[in-house]
């Protein structure tokens, strides 16, 4: 159960490298990947438990997201990923219970959403990358290592009278699968909900010819011939994909800060990044700095700056500090978003970037600062936007400003006082999960307005962005320090279990997408599931998992 | 005539009456006739076999001996007499009556319970089919078929439960039963020791020594489960299963003492030299089929073993001679080894957890037995050699020692240590293929033995050793 004071832990880090893998193999062979999961059960994460029958815990999903991530930059040439298991029997047995019993509510919480974001970013991979995920299930693919498969477009299983698909969450743990899985299975595969629901009752699952009857899986195929048929499969999508891009990739080099300590502070200083933690007052301030070079408007300069890049560089930056913000500062419950340079230096760059959506260089980089950008609208802590002097909110820094609950516009006549600038990265190249641009979702009862704002080429001063309905408050300089404050300080001060459901609420407004109602539904009913006594309790199905002693279930239905 | 009659199909279970059951024997039993055909002995299936048949579950009924074709053999469907107001022995539902349908919750791990019994019984009918034509005697090639064919009745009885008590699913993975092929890499049987080549006779009387006694404990553990049925379907067959070690015991005790005279007889006491099964090699075997049968009980620390006893499914063998039935509060100690294999740590682990173990360790002291009695023909005879029992870390591929190297000491070893030493632990392709050698011929002439084993002490239900237990119909 959770401790009244949490652990002193060590810090979860997130960068890795290929060579460092504990958990997955990587092969490249011209135009098919290999991923391998082959976890390593004595490297867990934490100490505690043993990642038995490829059970992942969260370091064996960094793991996969840098893979993931690795392939697009650093391997262009590659059109089909297979993903397959190196234990016998066993493609993979989905999260590890034990770690889950051992783990905080929070922790739990994070961990599910960062293996769904994998779990996206792996089916964008395949939708705009030209990387199609190929699911190989040499093995039985049970709970999280289903909806792993699910992930992919294709999946195939091995029948050995053996290797089955299976959600055994609610039979075996009184809980739902926690990355997608039933959404996928009736949304994305388009299951029949009758056997969708016998199949999420069957703990050990379906196999064989009735897999795919179900539509669990695309195909079944005997053992003897399974890696022949499955890279038959692999080789024809290479022959029928999109010409090769041109490669070669570029490498992605590691991002860490440089870490110090002042006081209460925790600063972590990245190139472009600073994060700074306030232990006291349980806000943390995230400051991005534009750029200060030329942009780069032709491929062969975008691959001599590489992962230096400015939006690669800053936006990879921005996502390890967003993660070390989730899982490293479980109590700071306000980020303050910030930005620091010339907005005209970072249209300038955005436009180049949208000038190169041709390449692919080009294209996986607008890709990725999309993804970061979510990856900030889904982090479960209140964001306030201060666009300060000398700030330089324009283009793709002005979507963390629209990405933020709420933003203050100092109101000034200084030269230097803050512009908001608009620039093509705004009109459709960094969509919100539910398929929108941020305008778009921030302008849903005005759609026009939304489209006109594409035809401003000016900075927005206090007033025009006051008028345009781009901030939210316009303090002047003798009220801006007290209405700051204030407003951190209440913010602070409410109840984080309200404000991380009353923000997601807010945040999504609009059309649903698969996207949206995953993580809709994994904070709605898998977070509560997770806390009811019949999960967790005494008598919990999860606290009972693999004690001798049976769960008992309080029988009263909501 | 159909085949489904009470006639054709010997039973206590009324199926003269049962819609249900004979519904679904009608489609199952062709097709166990088909795999019986296919993947039963191969060459013997027109002799006359001089079998017992089980006609009835009195004490005059279960063993009736006569001549009979082994596909005419009647596999029939018994469950010892259910005993009146049976309640739990052990678990969670200590003392609540036993269940005569099978509880929705338990559902799933009855049924894996029971396909997991049922798929053992038909893998080693497959493992055994080719053995008829290098058979020692006609003794032994009438007591391999009865093996066979109780395997067979095994299956029957497995199948009955699923049939009659599992609906749908139950008809399908009755079916499933009769698809998986041991050793076959697409359609492997479940339990690995069921997919090990059994190629000649010294390896089958191995494996009805020892894993055919991992069948009697799975089944003396499952006659306490609640759920009546199963719990009087194994103990019937337990009845059944004595024969088969039986079988091994007295197979293995007449090669050690065909042994012991060839290496007596030989000047430098090597029975290889005299064309017999020397002791060492002997001894390779006993590692080989006694590790591959421990792993049959499974993980040292189970959480399926804990649900299993807690829910009533399956208890210890002979669960009323323990005391607490519970088993809340015990724990067993474990050798944990270290992931840098730099040793050991000590374990507690709840007992419901380790129940694996304790089943495990009935076994191990019920396998000393036999080989105490071989150890004891060696000590008469003079020799120094003892038959040993190798630990039971040695040669596991499931549990907490799989994927690590001991001796049959229980010493670890390095890989390279593993590799230069295993030829010495276990049979090498040249010992499979020296004892292959000295069994190319059949010996069908009755009486006669082959020349690396003694004849039995005496033969089967007062039949003299020169009995004639099998007809051939077509040497």
């Amino acid at each position: 159960m959770e401790s009244a004071t949490p652990k002193v832990e060590e810090p979860v880090r997130f960068s890795t490298h290929p060579s460092r893998y504990h958990h997955w193999k990587l092969h490249v062979d011209g135009a098919v990947a290999r991923l391998v999961m082959a976890v390593d059960d004595q490297h867990p994460l934490r100490g505690g438990y043993v990642l038995k029958l490829n059970s992942y815990d969260l370091g064996v999903d960094i793991e996969l997201a840098d893979a993931v991530q690795r392939l697009r930059f650093e391997h262009p040439e590659v059109r089909a990923v297979l993903v397959s298991s190196g234990t016998d029997n066993c493609f993979c047995a989905g999260a590890n219970i034990y770690m889950l019993g051992a783990s905080t509510h929070a922790f739990k919480v994070n961990f599910c959403k960062f293996t769904n974001e994998t779990r996206l970013y792996l089916e964008e991979a395949s939708a705009k990358s030209g990387q199609t995920y190929i699911a190989a299930l040499n093995g039985v693919a049970s709970g999280g290592g289903y909806e792993l498969a699910l992930a992919c477009e294709t999946i195939y299983l091995q029948d050995d009278g053996s290797s089955a698909v299976s959600f055994p969450e609610t039979p075996l743990l009184a809980v739902l699968p926690g990355t997608g899985g039933l959404t996928r299975l009736v949304d994305k595969r388009k299951v029949r909900r009758d056997l969708a629901d016998v199949f999420s009752t069957l703990a050990e699952g379906v196999r064989g010819k009735r897999s795919k009857d179900w539509g669990l899986v695309d195909d079944v195929f005997a053992k003897s011939r399974f890696d022949a048929e499955v890279k038959k499969r692999a080789d024809a999508l290479v022959a029928a994909a999109a010409p090769k891009d041109e490669g070669p990739g570029i490498l992605l080099a590691d991002v860490a800060p440089t870490r110090s300590e002042d006081g209460a502070k925790l600063v972590s200083s990245y190139r472009y990044v600073e994060f700074t933690v306030d232990r006291e007052t349980r806000t943390a301030t995230l400051l991005v700095r534009g750029p200060t070079s030329p942009a780069a408007t032709d491929g062969k300069t975008l691959r001599e700056q590489g992962s230096d890049h400015w939006h690669l560089r800053a936006f990879r930056e921005l996502d390890d500090a967003l993660l070390d913000l989730r899982f490293n500062h479980p109590t700071v419950g306000l980020l303050v978003l910030e930005t620091s340079g010339d907005p005209e230096a970072v249209r300038a760059h955005d436009e180049a970037l949208a000038g190169l959506g041709g390449d692919w260089l080009g294209r996986e980089i607008s890709l990725l600062v999309a993804r970061v950008l979510r990856r900030l609208d889904l982090t479960a802590r209140s964001l306030f936007a201060t666009l300060r002097p000398g700030s330089c909110f324009a283009g793709s820094l002005f979507e963390l400003a629209l990405s933020a609950d709420r933003s203050y516009m100092l109101a000034s006549q200084d030269d230097d006082a803050p512009r908001i600038g608009l620039s093509s990265l705004n009109f459709g190249a960094l969509p919100m999960s539910n398929g929108l641009t941020r305008l778009e979702t921030r302008f849903l009862a005005r759609p026009e307005h939304a489209a006109s704002l594409r035809d401003v080429r000016h900075l927005f001063d206090h007033d025009a962005a006051l008028e345009h309905g781009l901030v939210t408050f316009t303090p002047d300089d003798i009220d801006w320090d007290d209405d700051v404050r204030i407003a951190v300080e209440e913010r602070a001060s409410l109840s984080p279990d309200a404000l991380t459901g009353m923000e997601a609420n807010l945040r999504f407004a609009g059309p649903e997408t698969m996207e949206t109602k995953i993580f809709a539904r994994l904070s709605a009913w898998q977070n509560w599931i997770f806390q009811r006594p019949n999960a967790v309790g005494e008598r919990g199905a999860l606290t009972m998992y693999g004690r001798p002693e049976r769960p008992e279930f309080d029988w009263r239905r909501t | 005539m159909s085949n489904v009659s009470s006639e054709r199909i010997p039973n206590n279970v009324d199926l003269a009456s049962d819609r249900k059951l004979q519904r679904a024997l009608e489609a199952w039993q062709p097709r166990f006739i088909d795999w019986w055909m296919e993947m039963g002995p191969e060459g013997f299936q027109s002799d006359q076999v001089y079998l017992r048949t089980a006609i009835s579950v009195e004490a005059d009924g279960w063993a009736h001996f006569d001549y009979v074709k082994m596909p005419d053999y009647r596999w029939g469907i018994f469950l010892t007499p259910p005993t009146q107001s049976r309640t739990i022995g052990f678990g969670d539902n200590l003392g609540k009556p036993v269940w005569d349908t099978v509880p929705g919750e338990h559902r799933n791990a009855l049924r894996r319970l029971i396909v997991t019994q049922g798929d053992t019984e038909p893998a080693s009918v497959e493992q055994q089919r080719l053995l008829g034509q290098t058979c020692p005697s006609l003794y032994d090639l009438r007591n391999l078929f009865q093996v066979n064919v109780e395997e067979g009745r095994h299956l029957w009885a497995m199948v009955y439960l699923l049939h009659s008590y599992f609906g749908r699913d139950g008809r399908e993975e009755a079916e499933a039963l009769l698809e998986r092929r041991s050793g076959n890499e697409d359609k492997p049987r479940i339990l690995g020791a069921f997919n090990e080549p059994c190629r000649h006779w010294l390896s089958f009387f191995m494996f009805t020594y020892f894993t055919d006694r991992d069948g009697k404990y799975q089944l003396l553990a499952l006659a306490e489960s609640g759920f009546d049925p199963l719990a009087r379907t194994t103990r019937f067959m337990l009845t059944e299963e004595a024969h088969h070690m039986f079988v091994g015991e007295t197979g293995v005790g007449r090669i050690v003492e065909r042994t012991i005279e060839l290496t007596q007889k030989n000047s430098n006491g090597d029975a290889r030299a005299e064309g017999g099964i020397d002791l060492p090699t002997l001894q390779k075997y006993v590692n080989l089929w006694y590790s591959v049968s421990l792993d049959l009980f499974g993980g040292e620390i189970s959480s399926n073993a804990a649900n299993y006893f807690a829910s009533g499914l399956k208890a210890r063998a002979k669960e009323d001679r323990y005391e607490d039935h519970l088993v809340l509060d015990e724990v067993m100690s474990f050798e944990v080894p270290r992931a840098d294999r730099s040793g050991f740590d000590r374990q507690d682990v709840p007992l419901r957890n380790a129940m694996n173990e304790v089943l495990r360790g009935e076994y191990v002291e019920d396998s000393q037995r036999g080989v105490d009695k071989w150890n004891r023909q060696l000590e008469e005879a003079g020799l120094a050699f003892r038959i040993t029992l190798p630990s039971t870390r040695f040669h596991r591929a499931t549990g907490l020692y799989a994927g690590l190297h001991f001796d049959p000491e229980g010493r670890l070893l390095s890989e390279a240590e593993w590799q230069a030493q295993k030829g010495q632990f276990l049979p090498t392709e040249d010992d499979e293929t020296y004892v292959s050698s000295l069994m190319q011929r059949p010996i069908y002439e009755p009486g006669k033995m082959a020349h690396w084993i003694a004849p039995p002490a005496k033969g089967i239900k007062g039949r003299p050793i020169d009995f004639e237990y099998v007809r051939r119909q077509d040497i």
